[in-house]
């Protein structure tokens, strides 16, 4: 079993919360440092962002994490040596590596799937592959075990939910509204019957994710949803408090432990 | 082979493809859908061409240089006259066609992104034409270069937003553009300025540019008797090339030859030459060469020329490349500005800094031609946009 379905399969009735931050930024030694907050503070899996030039569906928040990483130069090699770093003292935290197709092709599809795996590295999103081009890639994936997590959206009809499906492993990744990363415009109740809709097609866990921003959001999606994901709130702080990390630490943990506390309370009244 | 291409996914071999966020899937899909039906929609097609005659002020010329022709003393070089359509370039003939689609798909709001300002100024026309709300995306170092565009736009109807992301450039404006879609599928239609993006636009930009070309073929028949020997096109994104060119992929007597913006010169690496120097990888919706590093990010390009200033190409370039039927080069800024000049003195015709492109590398190979060979430059688009630019080089203030 991977590392991802291990954590669902222990979640028991309790929903996985996926933070996400932008790798590199402000700088490597800070992301490494910052994930293991990330689990101290309630952290299922960690969703690691390869920064790209040109991060067409990320709004403001995230495409300032770009730059400022770019800024010095941060590879997707270095991005995964970062992560076989965090594996030195964390085996159970999931990691999936979240970016865009360019820096991966190359790489050359084979060398990357190779360096992930080693690095322990657990599942691949890279949003501007939809499935349909995503057959080589998926392949190469799987040879190493590794899960290649899909994006379902508000505007995708069923079937093509039941191919992303057959496609996607680890968990599928509806993203919530209509526009880009950190955009503020959640209908929490129009989301909890959508999951409930692809959770009747699938049999892959449902995490969701864009425009969850507290705990109170947190808490009402993860009453449907398998897991929750937060990035651009989290990258805001790291992006505002960059240079002083005892207080982005302090932040950070708070604002993610106040999400698994509500979730877990959730989870609890439910049982 | 033209009528091979794409394949249903919108493949050229193994460029082009549809490579977006999966909220984009579902309206490209429906794009995909309207452009199959329409393409080949009789009505579709006689409103198409009447908007081309009385509207753009198609067929433009194929005019005889000459003089310039006798200069170089060579082969006989020939213009197509794109700059004197409407709105001074090609660009128009793509805007009208996807602005009627826009139209049939019932689809109120129309987005853009620009460079030089030339296709956002012919989004606005074609917006203020048919009574459609106009936002166009356009870095704001081309806000300032390119000012006197800016206000084209602004006085039709058209609202302009500066992109302050990245190298503020056309690839950001691009970027900014597509996140507006994402945002507003429901009632937003994106028209792309050139031959790339997810598919079905590299085919549909090309399928409405391609008028140029058959256009070429007719009038080099009543002019000459026969083919050209030689087309030469600019490419930056690449759709007035793939307009020209596309028409006569199975003619293959005639030699069709791009012309990439060499900036500085290739061998300084300040330039905008893909096809040239790169290597094929993914942005901005399909695969195709690129300009990047070596870890896969997107590079600043640099050209005189705003409208080439752009780090990728069209995915049928790509693959007309790779297949050996289209011969890539490259000309310098220097280059460039030279041809703008004989242009301008011999023939009286003030042509597009990107179009000058194209002239070089006729004033390369006319030479090496005998007499009785015709050579087609298309010219793309007239310099009148450029002479702030012109005049800043010669250290000039207008």
């Amino acid at each position: 079993m991977t590392r991802i379905a291990t954590r669902f399969a222990e979640a028991s009735g309790r929903k996985l919360l996926v933070p996400y931050i932008t790798a590199g930024d402000p700088d490597l030694d800070t992301t490494l440092a910052l994930m293991h907050t990330l689990v101290k503070a309630g952290a299922d899996v960690i969703e690691l962002g390869i920064p790209f030039s040109d991060p067409m569906a990320d709004g403001p928040i995230i495409q300032a994490a770009c730059e400022r990483a770019l800024k010095n130069h941060v590879s997707l090699v270095q991005v995964m040596e970062t992560v076989k770093r965090f594996r030195e003292t964390d085996q159970d935290t999931a990691v999936v590596l979240m970016g865009y197709m360019n820096p991966v092709e190359r790489l050359g599809y084979a060398r990357f799937a190779e360096l992930a795996a080693d690095a322990g590295v657990d599942g691949v999103l890279t949003v501007d592959m939809p499935p349909e081009e995503a057959v080589d890639l998926v392949a190469e994936l799987r040879k190493h075990k590794l899960d290649s997590i899909f994006l379902l959206s508000p505007t995708t009809p069923d079937a093509r939910i039941e191919l992303v499906s057959e496609m996607a492993s680890g968990y599928i990744y509806y993203v919530s509204l209509k526009g880009v990363t950190g955009a503020a415009n959640l209908d929490t109740q129009e989301v909890a019957g959508k999951v409930a809709h692809i959770q009747s097609l699938t049999g892959t866990p449902v995490a969701v994710g864009f425009g969850i921003r507290d705990a109170d959001s947190a808490a009402a999606v993860s009453e449907t949803a398998d897991a929750v994901v937060v990035g651009s709130v989290l990258v805001a702080l790291v992006g505002e408090h960059g240079a002083q990390p005892d207080v982005l630490h302090s932040k950070l943990f708070e604002i993610v432990n106040g999400m698994r506390l509500a979730m877990d309370a959730k989870a609890g009244a439910a049982a | 082979m033209t009528e091979q291409f794409p394949d249903k996914k919108g493949h050229f071999g193994i460029y082009g493809g549809s490579f977006i966020a999966e909220t984009l899937m579902d309206p490209v899909r429906e794009l995909q859908e309207a452009y199959e039906r329409y393409r080949l929609d009789n009505e579709f097609i006689a409103e198409f061409e009447w908007e081309l005659k009385n509207f753009v002020g198609r067929p433009n010329p194929l005019y005889h240089a000459r003089r310039w022709s006798q200069e170089l003393g060579g082969a006989q070089i020939w213009l197509k006259r794109e700059d004197l359509n409407h709105t001074g370039a090609h660009k128009i003939n793509n805007t009208v066609g996807q602005a009627l689609l826009a139209r049939r798909m019932g689809k109120k709001r129309i987005i853009a992104e620009t460079g030089a300002g030339q296709h956002g100024v012919a989004t606005a026309t074609v917006c203020a034409r048919w009574g459609m709300e106009c936002v166009v995306y356009m870095g704001e170092e081309d806000i300032v270069r390119q000012a006197p565009n800016v206000f084209r736009m602004k006085l039709l109807g058209a609202k302009v937003v500066p992109v302050t992301s990245g190298s503020k450039t056309l690839k950001d404006a691009l970027n900014e553009a597509m996140r507006d879609w994402v945002g507003n599928v429901d009632d937003t239609f994106y028209i792309i300025g050139t031959a790339a993006g997810p598919h079905p636009y590299p085919t549909m930009v090309r399928d409405f540019n391609s008028v140029i070309g058959k256009e070429i073929k007719e009038q080099s028949l009543e002019h000459t008797g026969r083919l050209p020997d030689s087309i030469i096109a600019c490419v930056g994104g690449g759709s007035n090339a793939i307009g020209a060119f596309h028409p006569f992929l199975d003619d293959k007597g005639v030699e069709l030859i791009g012309v990439e913006a060499g900036g500085d010169g290739l061998e300084t690496g300040r330039h905008a030459a893909p096809l040239s120097t790169g290597k094929p990888g993914v942005l901005h919706g399909n695969r195709t060469y690129l300009m990047e590093d070596d870890a896969g990010q997107i590079i600043e390009t640099h050209s005189v020329s705003a409208g080439l200033d752009y780090p990728g190409v069209g995915p049928e370039h790509a693959w007309l490349k790779d297949i050996g039927r289209v011969q890539y080069v490259a000309a310098t800024d220097t280059e460039a500005l030279d041809a703008t000049h004989k242009l301008c003195r011999i023939e009286g015709i003030i042509p597009a800094l990107e179009s000058a492109h194209a002239l070089a590398h006729a004033v390369k190979l006319a030479p090496t031609l005998g007499k009785d060979k015709n050579i087609v430059v298309n010219l793309s688009g007239r310099g009148d946009k450029d002479i702030n630019t012109l005049a800043d080089i010669e250290g000039i203030t207008l």
